[in-house]
């Protein structure tokens, strides 16, 4: 299976605040009745960006100086909670290709790589730089260089972090795993007899 | 320079199948766990690729996350929730997945059905798409959460790709003071170490507290180890875990088939002369009645604290504190205890079982729910649901003003008719306090105990459970 090498995400960003944003806050769990991820775009951050009547709250989702936003922008922790991949579906459905954040939860982290959605960790006062040059100019265009592991702005350049096995991953087109587990179905039977449990 | 090995690298090595091209580990994965929720794109997506299950007796099935908890039978008040169930039943009979449907008696939440089987079982590795599969780590198993792309993974390969963790060693010393329960052990776990603290680590827990702790309360703990931001939780195999095991469905037959597989799950224990990444002691007479007063499970306090300001916390976490107490819409400075609540809910993969019902029936005979509080108890499986009626425990929640109803998730994440109303503050047994978890956006949860729910619900306001029912003297008897 060919996949596509990510080496970079180029685009402007947005970034949306806050330490600690759960898989629950990102895709509430009433959006996952639903036997494909189809549509989960629309419904991404839905309870921090809408009112209950359907009217919209304050969010910078909700700006539309950053509609075509596609490099996400957070805090600390981001992701943590549930493994639901509605999340990072929801995340690429609604347009955004690439996150940087302070720090992000492990299950999260592995659901977006399996996706193809790159995720940098940078410190909070680099993001902050980032944050900043995009709310003063919110078509600003970001490259997320992710070969060579950096953002560039405006003649700025911030150096970003990624687990090394996540970063190969990306960059030879092989983050979704499923040709290369298929591949082992010797090993794999070779591994199992040597467990007594598995014949069941 | 020590030699042995920690259960963690035993398993893993037992399962390695290679090494991938990532630098990943090709990992196998011995029993997968799935559910109606995040496993239908999963079959969707090997249907596409025209790939079968590999090993379908390795795939165990049930419904638990949308399942109504009191009309039982199809179709269901929801036509979303229904379909999907239905799609749930379809794929186990297109691919030969062992399905525990409603029908069967053996349905319930997949954490509680997958131990009360006898599926899980110690040095095995189980995958499940769903964070609190850490849970079954209780019994010496390397369990953790996968997503949908992976349960595709695992049902074409019964592989993953997958990174080693760090193992962090955490020792309850001790004695637990009475009215302190395993619920506790884990939020003061959280609470010192952070939602974050865990990440890349696999918590590895034991001490004489968690050696003495029955095979439920070690479960307890070891749901909520993602809370704490470790996918992986356990505690070594020992005479407990076999004694739970013995007799059970899946468990192997007693004679010889079960001495050898007592032998095998012993060798995986970790070795005295093991190494770990990190070694931390707790002392069990520390700890005390816990509860969440924010907006994630780490934001917790004992029930004598009072609430935090943004001030009394460091530099990093004013704004999450700010945040939190403007959506909890909590008095900070003040005490926790007296906080008005509106629900009361027992039940979910942390807290929905057996014990955890008798516990809270112990204390709330003979009391009354207060006026005005709705009151929940959810067995987290059918099996567990028969087993308390046998025990009369659904009479006395009854009698106290509790709703008892079928088993399933619930009121955890509200996936079903069972939700928060508008801003109701709910007195909670389940693992997550996320804005808008249990169903409504702007709905308030605090977690703590099942006997610290059941003294929130007689009391109608976050009460110290030590002193509502003189656990002390009860404790005594």
């Amino acid at each position: 299976m060919a996949l596509e090498k990510i080496t970079e995400v180029v685009g402007t960003g947005v970034f949306v605040p806050g330490d600690a944003i759960d898989t629950d806050r990102i895709i509430p769990a009433r959006y996952m009745k639903c036997v494909t991820f189809d549509g989960l775009g629309e419904h991404l951050f839905y309870d921090v960006r809408k009112n209950e009547d359907g009217s919209d709250k304050e969010h910078p989702l909700n700006d539309s100086r950053y509609s075509d936003a596609t490099i996400l922008l957070s805090g600390d922790n981001f992701g943590c909670g549930s493994s639901r991949e509605h999340a990072p579906q929801a995340l690429y459905r609604y347009g955004f290709r690439g996150i940087v954040a302070e720090s992000f939860a492990e299950i999260f982290f592995g659901n977006c790589t399996t996706l193809g959605i790159p995720c940098f960790c940078a410190s909070k006062e680099e993001i902050a730089r980032i944050a900043s040059a995009v709310e003063a100019d919110p078509t600003l265009a970001i490259t997320m260089d992710v070969s060579a592991r950096e953002i560039r702005f405006a003649g700025e350049t911030v150096s970003i972090t990624m687990r090394e096995t996540a970063h190969s991953s990306l960059i030879n087109g092989k983050w979704d795993a499923i040709g290369e587990l298929l591949e082992a179905k010797e090993d794999v039977i070779a591994v199992s007899k040597e467990l007594p449990y598995f014949a069941g | 320079m020590s030699m042995g090995k920690n259960l963690f690298q035993k398993v893993w090595d037992a399962h390695t199948v290679r090494k991938l091209s990532n630098g990943e580990t090709q990992l196998l994965i011995g029993t997968h766990l799935i559910h109606e929720v995040t496993s239908p794109q999963a079959f969707g997506m090997i249907r596409d690729l025209g790939l079968k299950v590999a090993y379908p007796h390795r795939t165990f099935a049930t419904v638990d996350h949308i399942v109504p908890t009191d009309q039982r039978v199809q179709p269901f008040a929801d036509p979303l929730a229904d379909a999907m169930i239905t799609e749930l039943d379809n794929n186990c009979k297109e691919f030969g997945v062992t399905y525990f449907d409603i029908a069967s008696g053996d349905q319930g939440i997949i954490h509680v059905v997958g131990p009360e089987q006898g599926i899980t079982q110690p040095g095995t590795t189980i995958a499940c798409g769903d964070s609190h599969t850490s849970t079954h780590g209780a019994f010496g198993a390397i369990a953790f959460g996968i997503g949908t792309t992976q349960i595709r993974d695992v049902l074409a390969t019964q592989t993953m790709a997958l990174s080693p963790m760090k193992v962090r060693r955490i020792n309850v010393n001790g004695h637990l003071k009475p009215g302190v329960y395993a619920k506790d052990v884990i939020l003061h776990i959280i609470r010192l170490w952070g939602v974050n603290g865990g990440t890349g680590f696999a918590y590895e827990y034991g001490g004489d507290v968690v050696d003495r702790f029955t095979m439920e309360e070690r479960m307890t703990v070891c749901n909520m180890s993602i809370e704490g931001g470790a996918r992986v939780g356990y505690v070594n195999p020992d005479e407990t875990t076999f004694a739970y095991l013995k007799g059970r469905r899946y468990s192997p037959a007693e004679g010889e088939a079960w001495d050898k597989a007592v032998e095998s799950w012993k060798s995986f224990a970790s070795d005295a002369d093991c190494s770990y990444d990190d070694v931390v002691n707790i002392k069990a007479e520390d700890i005390a009645p816990t509860v969440t007063w924010g907006i994630n499970p780490g934001q917790a306090i004992t029930i004598v604290d009072n609430i935090p300001t943004p001030e009394s916390v460091s530099a990093e976490e004013k704004d999450i504190t700010q945040e939190a107490l403007d959506y909890m819409q909590l008095p900070a400075g003040e005490p926790i205890a007296g906080i008005p609540i509106d629900v009361a809910f027992i039940g979910s993969c942390t807290n929905g079982r057996l014990s955890d019902f008798i516990e809270a029936a112990e204390y709330l005979k003979g009391h009354k729910v207060a006026s005005g509080i709705k009151a929940l108890a959810v067995p987290g499986s059918q099996r567990v649901d028969v087993l308390c009626k046998e025990k009369g425990l659904d009479k006395i929640f009854e009698e106290a003003g509790f709703e008892w109803r079928e088993a399933g998730c619930s009121m955890c994440l509200a996936m079903n008719p069972d939700k928060l109303i508008g801003q109701q503050l709910c007195a909670s047994s389940s693992n997550r306090n996320f804005k808008g978890r249990q169903g409504s956006p702007t709905g308030r949860t605090i977690l703590m105990s099942p006997v610290m729910v059941v003294a929130a619900a007689v009391t109608g306001k976050i009460s110290d459970a030590r002193e509502v029912f003189d656990v002390k003297e009860l404790a005594e008897i």
